[in-house]
């Protein structure tokens, strides 16, 4: 398994973790002090998180050594440490979504990935830094200040769970959990270098997610290595009555299949990819393709001919759940309140300090989309291109049981780079947001370096349900690339 | 209403409804159409597990849901399903395939700033209810949504949100499941509007949709009203809201009606407008105009997913249904020989004594007589049992009491004297049938007495009847059978 982790110390994969715990060769403690101390040398620098638990995360710690010493079995994640992306409710622990509107509210109960993953043994971290309510690709929109990569300070880490991306790449936690609504757990995963993944929509709860685009938004895990996400998935997966959209399945079977190798399965190259892809990326995806023939794989062309209008369908529809999800953040009930003489003028106020720019933007652009005279022709257009969508990718995935496309254009920019030009930042979504429009499962896996030896991620999409069959893949072109650094130090 | 075709079903139904009376003010005719909201009688709330219960400490019955946190999700209730398809069937509507829309609107009541509600496809369209007479009211849907909390503003004029010092908000009613009955703008009279408003109470009540109190709010009717010459295009309407009876249904757009009627004369535009019916003044009052309205913005709410009853839930359902009020009152009227909108008939099942007074004949009792007892005496049903009833209408029927008897032992039965035995009771106030000879002995005399008037009565002048039989009833004290005494009258006249 490769090492992900940018920084001197190796870090424990989630498998062996939870292995080691256990057995009783490991201690959840010990596991979860070298975290912290990791924490304590970088993340001044990095910024990952909004609020490290290092005091419930001890408890937690010995809670789960406790009950190895007993006898008992915590559980297939014991004693790994996970980080939350801070859109995800935690009882009686803020939750801020990096946005100044929900002040120092405390959610009354836990998410159902949050209940899942301590039924697991998993020890919660802490909460990572995000865009503000997961608007954004770099996660410089967040009230709290940027994260910045591990790889390279001076960049972004994508977003919007860049905090989660961060957290992984620089040994914070083990593994964490990130949501995906247009890119945000696969073009961060890409950028730092870490595996991410968007599970079929429904595959996971999103109860307790705070919601940014309600049809869109999948959680996922971020991890060192596929072997950890497929773990972490199948921890947090299965069907939830609380979640009216939540797929009525048992968890995902993933890791049993990972070891079936890329022979004779039919990959697909998108004839009619959009370009904007930059040559060290291309580069790369190209490399993925012939590792995948190398194994057995078929490589077969297909089209995809509506990928293109993805982003523009993504922009209407976006935001326009989005303006209906936020109208809650009304300062009535919960989070900060600006208080003035009316309730109207209450409501303005309290909108107005509470949301950043890029918030404002997308509830304005949801609101537009959605009034009266103006619903049909975008977003009910904009539906029609969903439709369109899904309905190409199905013609492809007849030919083909997963397609390849890079997960970002590029590798990670600076700091700052993007963000006064939103239009540049949403074309870092180009070959996410599609596969949030059709519902299907897609991650992103490390495939070496592109310039500036930073990151670079490949995606694997597959239709809905054969998140096994994209697990395969992404464990073929992890095992080429363990391949390829062997050899690299060998010689 | 405006610009709509007028509603005409399958069966070519309202040209019918035209022999119906007609409300006509100065040439005019309204055109009124009911949105009636019933919260339904379900044990938790349309989309959370907290309790469906009106009266209990504010901000009581809350969860993450009603309250709108983040990160909460709805889960839609299968009984408030169940319930709304129990209506809708009650109501001769198809039951479909449906979705739910956000409705968005800022208001400090509405938790999450948007109202679940089901928009272009309701789970109840197309169906009909027929009132007591006979005249029909198409209706349009009958949809699920959720109902907001309640707000109470503290100082300032007229309770009102504007100007008042502060407010306060109770979330026990938000997420209560509500349906909302939309009929066709058929209705044409207050009367009609009453006896509708009237008729689908009993109908929610009866298949146990809902409670359907108007006075706790748990049904809330709107009205829109416009007027025209008949037969001319509909105008311009405007909807009534704050109607908080049956009588003030009819008084609402009876004053409306004419206010539009008014301002149509005047040659004044009719404004279309929200209208607040205030019941102190008895009039309409501007609340807000369509200018002002809120863009809903609405779109298919991502979620809940599509709710498909499916044929075998819905035939259930339908195999479930109780007997309907109209139903009831064929059955009784065909049983006691009285019309169905008979004050008799309707109020006995309105009151739901009918099935009383049924076994009252089905015990060897008279259904006639047993339901003008019960008409007249509502506290029968709950204590006399219907055997006594049928033995006190058989003695009734068979002379044995007169009518005017048969109330006295009616109140005594009610009052527990003699255990409620009809006989008993008879036999002790000394209610005695008089024997055929005993009475024909007093009307022999009574003809003796007043020959003018056995001429005249004779001669067929009936009112010349009475002056004979009151000298009978005289004779016998009132234990003479009035319709005995007229019988042998008209025996010896032939």
């Amino acid at each position: 398994m490769s090492d992900t982790t940018a920084g001197s110390e190796p870090a424990v994969q989630a498998t062996q973790i939870a292995e080691g715990v256990r057995h009783g060769t490991l201690r959840a403690v010990d596991v979860l002090d070298d975290h912290l101390a990791r924490i304590d040398a970088r993340e001044d620098e990095i910024h990952a998180f909004n609020l490290v638990l290092a005091h419930l995360a001890r408890e937690r710690a010995a809670e789960v050594d406790a009950i190895v010493a007993g006898g008992g079995d915590p559980g297939i994640l014991a004693g790994v440490p996970v980080a939350l992306k801070d859109n995800m409710c935690t009882r009686g622990i803020p939750t801020t979504c990096s946005s100044r509107i929900l002040g120092d509210w405390k959610p009354p109960y836990d998410a159902t990935v949050v209940t899942r993953l301590r039924e697991a043994g998993a020890v919660v971290i802490g909460k990572t830094n995000l865009d503000e309510f997961a608007m954004g690709s770099s996660t410089e929109n967040s009230a709290f200040g940027p994260t910045r990569n591990p790889h390279d300070t001076t960049r972004v880490p994508g977003g919007s769970s860049g905090g989660s991306a961060a957290a992984v790449a620089a040994g914070f936690a083990s593994v964490s959990l990130g949501s995906d609504t247009g890119g945000s757990i696969r073009q961060p995963a890409a950028l730092c270098g870490t595996v991410g993944v968007k599970p079929t929509y429904g595959a996971v709860s999103r109860l307790g997610l705070i919601a940014f685009g309600s049809s869109l938004d999948q959680i996922g895990p971020f991890a060192h290595s596929v072997d950890d996400a497929a773990l972490t998935l199948e921890a947090i997966s299965g069907h939830d009555p609380g979640d009216s959209t939540s797929i009525e399945r048992p968890p995902l079977d993933l890791r049993s299949k990972l070891q079936m190798g890329a022979a004779g399965l039919r990959v697909g190259r998108i004839t009619d990819l959009p370009t904007g892809a930059s040559p060290d990326v291309q580069a790369r995806l190209d490399e993925a393709f012939d590792a995948l023939a190398a194994a057995g794989a078929e490589i077969v062309d297909v089209a995809v001919p509506a990928f293109g209008y993805g982003l523009t369908a993504y922009y209407l529809i976006a935001p326009a759940e989005a303006s209906s999800n936020l109208a809650r953040f009304d300062g009535v009930r919960f989070g900060s309140r600006t208080s003035a003489p009316d309730t109207n003028q209450m409501y303005m106020a309290t909108r107005t300090d509470g949301f950043g720019a890029e918030v404002k933007r997308r509830i304005m652009l949801g609101t537009y989309a959605l009034s009266a005279g103006y619903q049909e022709a975008y977003y009910g257009r904009a539906q029609r291109v969903r439709r369109l969508i899904a309905d190409d990718f199905a013609s492809a995935y007849a030919k083909a049981d997963v397609l390849l496309t890079p997960a970002s254009p590029t590798v990670a920019f600076e700091i700052g780079d993007k963000s006064s030009d939103p239009l540049a930042m949403y074309l870092c979504d180009t070959y996410t947001i599609p596969s949030n429009l059709s519902g299907d499962p897609a991650m992103s896996v490390p495939f070496g370096s592109g310039d500036g030896g930073l990151p670079v991620g490949v995606q694997v999409l597959a239709p809905a349900l054969q998140d096994h069959t994209m697990f395969r893949v992404a464990a073929e072109l992890e095992r080429y690339m363990q391949d390829q650094q062997q050899q690299g130090s060998g010689s | 209403m405006t610009g709509q075709p007028m509603y005409v079903n399958d069966d070519g139904y309202f040209p019918s409804n035209d022999e119906h009376e007609r409300w006509e003010h100065r040439g005019y005719e309204m055109v009124v159409g009911l949105e009636v909201h019933v919260e339904l009688a379900t044990q938790t709330k349309l989309f959370s597990a907290s309790p469906n219960r009106f009266g209990d400490e504010p901000n009581t019955n809350i969860d993450p849901v009603t309250l709108g946190l983040p990160g909460a999700l709805p889960v839609l209730n299968r009984q408030a399903v169940e319930l709304a398809m129990r209506l809708g069937l009650a109501l001769n509507c198809r039951v479909q395939k449906s979705t739910f829309a956000r409705k968005n609107y800022f208001y400090p009541d509405m938790p999450k700033a948007y109202q679940i509600s089901q928009y272009d496809e309701p789970i109840n369209a197309d169906g009909w209810l027929d009132l007591p007479d006979g005249f029909r009211v198409g209706i349009e849907r009958g949809h699920l949504e959720e109902d907001t909390g309640k707000s109470t503003h503290v100082g300032g004029p007229g309770g009102r949100i504007h100007g008042s010092d502060y407010s306060l908000i109770d979330f026990n009613r938000a997420g209560v499941p509500l349906v909302e009955i939309v009929s066709r703008p058929d209705i044409r009279h207050p009367e009609q509007a009453k006896a509708y408003v009237s008729e689908l109470r009993a109908i929610l009540v009866a298949v146990g949709a809902s409670d359907a109190k108007m006075e706790e709010g748990s049904m809330r009717v709107d009205a829109n009203v416009s007027v025209r010459k008949p037969g001319a295009d509909f105008n311009t309407r405007c909807e009534i809201k704050n109607v908080n009876s049956v009588r003030s249904v009819g008084r609402a757009i009876e004053y409306e009606a004419k206010r539009q009627i008014a301002l149509h004369e005047a040659g004044e535009p009719v404004v279309q407008q929200t209208r607040h019916w205030d019941e102190n003044d008895g009039k309409t009052h501007t609340l807000r105009s369509k200018e002002d309205a809120d863009d809903y913005r609405y779109f298919l709410e991502p979620d809940l997913v599509t709710v498909d009853p499916g044929p075998e839930w819905i035939e259930r359902v339908r195999a479930s249904l109780p007997p309907l009020p109209a139903a009831r009152r064929a059955t009784l009227a065909e049983a006691s020989g009285e019309p169905a909108n008979s004050d008799a008939v309707l109020l006995v099942v309105e009151r739901d004594q009918d099935e009383y007074v049924l076994r009252a004949g089905t015990q060897g009792g008279d259904v006639a007589l047993a339901l003008k007892h019960v008409k007249e005496a509502p506290d029968l049903s709950t204590v006399v049992p219907a055997s006594s009833l049928a033995t006190l209408t058989s003695m009734e029927l068979s002379g044995a009491v007169t009518a005017t008897q048969a109330k006295t032992v009616v109140e005594a039965m009610i009052a527990g004297d003699h255990e409620r035995d009809p006989e008993a009771i008879a036999a002790a106030l000394g209610f005695e049938a008089m024997d055929t000879s005993e009475l024909e002995s007093m009307v022999d005399a009574a003809i003796a007495d007043q020959p003018d008037a056995w001429e005249k009565f004779c001669a067929g002048e009936g009112k010349a009847m009475g002056a004979l039989v009151g000298a009978v009833m005289k004779a016998s004290k009132g234990q003479a059978d009035g319709k005995a005494v007229t019988a042998l009258l008209n025996q010896k006249k032939n």
